[in-house]
């Protein structure tokens, strides 16, 4: 197999990831916190004593943010040394 | 001991703490100066960013806006957290790897041009400008508490000491006292939230608090729905929904989420750190530290508000609480008893009928001046008198600065004099943090972007030195000049500016240049310009020339127009790419090569 391809196939999976987590984000952004609120608000059942949409707005999202960040180095991390770029930590 | 000896004792501490550290980790190369050589830590550097990320604003202005806008609010704490989400796995993975010094370096090499790297260094001194404008105030508002003096005195004050801390350390010094100043702001954020969470909520975690019941005086109800019925009650807007529109609350979150990651002082701590691995480690602890204050604000904001409104509203002006004197005495407060009752009324814009709730004529309060007789300046109550004439047309009484409610929060509460002392250091720490990375990258701009690289090759070191030095100070001065006149009410907005540019010229060149091997320099520049004259144009339009908010494109406001610029900016370089044929082979290979993550890199690529 030549080492080209390898790059390619590095590539592709890298977008995957980028695309599955940004679609996370944009719905527990834009989504629960702007988009859907008021439905939210209304529908869901409340957090604690708060609205849901309005806790995803000002709590809730902030966290989902987090965990994402975190899932991407966990993720990137794995798909690195399954392609062998694991020894990066000594840099350039 | 006084209130004043209290508040030098913590900051002379805090001072004397960061000034140790600087000395002893001073740069000793450009490459330390510049990036710290590479070799931070990703927690010390995550620490570090946090410090250097969370501004004066976020300290001071953030918690305010919340507790009077409520949901609206919510534009910033998802705006300037969620565009870390971008900023990690869009961006400085990809820079790192790329690894130069500056943004401007990277568009420069990219777009094989120096006009491309002559319009991002503009950029980047723009938004740096507009930035560190609101740190100025943010200084000012802190000094002013401290000293008991103008706004205007106490933004020259900071300046001044801003002006010789960046001088010490570069990159490298800078980074470790961050570290420093992070803990001290995180203290003095959550402190004093968590008592005044135990005293309203009778629960120890503000986010509990938050979410659970209102419980003084024998009341036990959930603590949103209090706070929403007081809040109608005097006529104003429901704390849990907005006044924004949807358009305008997308586009300004969005704005502000792009403007993140594409701010250029923020990537630059990303090269601080060893590899690509430890920059998404980093990003992860950055975000984390971020989110210790993000979350608790919104919890400040709430509580505060309620406290206002009970301790002021429909209390006697002689038996409120000593602050009240103390905030008229700064100018950040004012109460104009309209009907000589000699009661304070506090009421929203529904209680008139042309929806106002404005105490005087004019924006800002003007007082007579010192030497004026006692009877224009000194109200029938004590109260201190304004040189405005009243505005009848509605019963609100009272008037007040957003930036105050952070440091007026703890003194609402009835809390001991040194959480105020501990607060004024943190403000004072996260003022510094940002100001003093922003002028790094400010300065930088200028002597190795536009002198070095651009105008003069030929430049010593020391002759770049100079120039770092002279045009940090030139900044500082304008940015002071902004600080004592602003041309936005508060800070979060004047900031806020700074994001709709970054957004607009910044974050989509640099996207484009990452993930498209084909974009050339003709549509990078064409698109840099024409994102970054509209967002300006129509900012300067609606913020300086009076633009009505009926002229406003779909509503969105100045705040938001970034977003559209943004999508400017990305339709104009695909839309002029076909014209300018495709760039060179190096150029890229290049691209191919800063989307694998070590130097195995070079290796993959036959």
């Amino acid at each position: 197999m030549s080492k080209s391809i390898d790059h390619r196939a590095y590539s592709r999976a890298c977008l995957r990831i980028l695309g599955v987590l940004l679609g996370i984000w944009f719905f527990v952004s834009f989504g629960c916190g702007i988009l859907f609120r008021e439905w939210m608000d209304e529908h869901l059942p409340p957090v604690g004593t708060a609205p849901f949409g309005f806790w995803m707005a000002q709590q809730g999202s902030i966290i989902c943010f987090i965990l994402i960040l975190v899932a991407y180095a966990v993720l990137m991390k794995r798909l690195d040394s399954k392609f062998g770029y694991a020894d990066g930590e000594e840099g350039q | 001991m006084t209130n004043s000896t209290l508040n030098f004792i913590f900051i002379g501490i805090t001072f004397a703490v960061y000034i140790v550290i600087a000395l002893r980790s001073r740069a000793g190369s450009t490459k330390e100066y510049y990036t710290a050589g590479g070799g931070v830590s990703s927690l010390a550097n995550g620490m570090a960013t946090a410090a250097d990320w969370m501004s004066a604003a976020t300290f001071i202005s953030m918690a305010g806006a919340v507790a009077m806008s409520g949901y609206d609010a919510s534009r910033f704490l998802m705006g300037w957290t969620g565009g870390f989400v971008l900023l990690t796995i869009l961006m400085v993975p990809f820079l790192r790897k790329f690894g130069k010094a500056t943004v401007p370096d990277f568009i420069g090499d990219r777009y094989y041009s120096k006009w491309a790297r002559g319009v991002a260094v503009i950029c980047a001194i723009f938004i740096c400008m507009t930035y560190i404008m609101g740190q100025m105030r943010g200084v000012g508002v802190v000094f002013s508490q401290l000293f008991g003096i103008g706004i205007p005195a106490g933004v020259v004050v900071g300046a001044a000491i801003v002006f010789f801390y960046a001088g010490l350390g570069g990159m490298k010094g800078i980074t470790y006292t961050q570290v420093a100043q992070y803990c001290v702001m995180a203290f003095a954020y959550t402190i004093p939230a968590v008592f005044i969470a135990i005293m309203i909520t009778n629960q120890p975690v503000p986010q509990l608090g938050l979410i659970g019941h209102y419980s003084l005086d024998g009341e036990f109800v959930p603590f949103f729905e209090k706070l929403n019925r007081i809040n109608v009650e005097l006529g104003f807007q429901e704390y849990t929904t907005g006044k924004l529109s949807m358009v305008n609350m997308f586009c300004i979150t969005a704005a502000l989420m792009c403007g993140t990651a594409g701010l250029p002082h923020v990537i630059v701590r990303f090269f601080t750190v060893k590899s690509v691995q430890a920059v998404r480690n980093s990003a992860c602890w950055t975000l984390a530290f971020i989110a210790v204050i993000y979350l608790t604000a919104p919890a400040i904001g709430a509580f505060a508000r309620l406290n206002l409104i009970e301790e002021l509203h429909d209390t006697p002006y002689v038996e409120a609480p000593a602050w009240l004197q103390e905030f008229e005495a700064t100018g950040q407060m004012v109460w104009v008893d309209k009907n000589g009752d000699g009661i304070i009324q506090y009421f929203g814009p529904a209680k008139s009928a042309e929806g106002k709730n404005d105490v005087f004529q004019g924006d800002n309060p003007i007082f007579p001046a010192y030497d004026a007789p006692e009877n224009q300046r000194v109200g029938a109550r004590g109260e201190r008198l304004l040189a405005n004439k009243p505005d009848l047309s509605n019963p609100n009484e009272l008037w007040f600065g957003n930036d105050i409610m952070v440091m007026a929060n703890p003194s609402m509460a009835g809390l001991p004099m040194w959480v105020v002392s501990l607060l004024m250091a943190g403000c004072i720490a996260a003022a510094l943090s940002t100001a003093a990375g922003l002028l790094l990258v400010l300065s930088t701009s200028i002597s190795h972007d536009l002198m070095k690289k651009i105008v003069k090759p030929d430049l010593s070191d020391r002759e770049e030195m100079n120039y770092a030095r002279g045009a940090s100070f030139a900044a500082l001065a304008v940015a002071a000049y902004f600080g004592i006149n602003p041309p936005s009410a508060f800070i979060a907005q004047t900031v806020a500016f700074a994001f709709g540019l970054a957004a607009s010229s910044f974050f989509p060149t640099l996207l484009i240049g990452i993930f498209s091997k084909r974009m050339n320099k003709l549509g990078a520049i064409s698109g840099m310009l024409a994102g970054m004259v509209f967002t300006s144009s129509y900012i300067v339009y609606f913020q300086f020339l009076g633009g009505t908010k009926e002229q406003m494109l779909f509503g969105i406001s100045s705040e938001g127009i970034g977003f559209v610029g943004m999508l400017i900016n990305f339709a104009v370089a695909f839309l002029v790419r076909p014209f300018g044929g495709d760039p060179p082979k190096e150029v890229q290979e290049m691209v191919e090569r800063i989307h694998i993550p070590s130097g195995a890199g070079e290796a993959t690529h036959h």
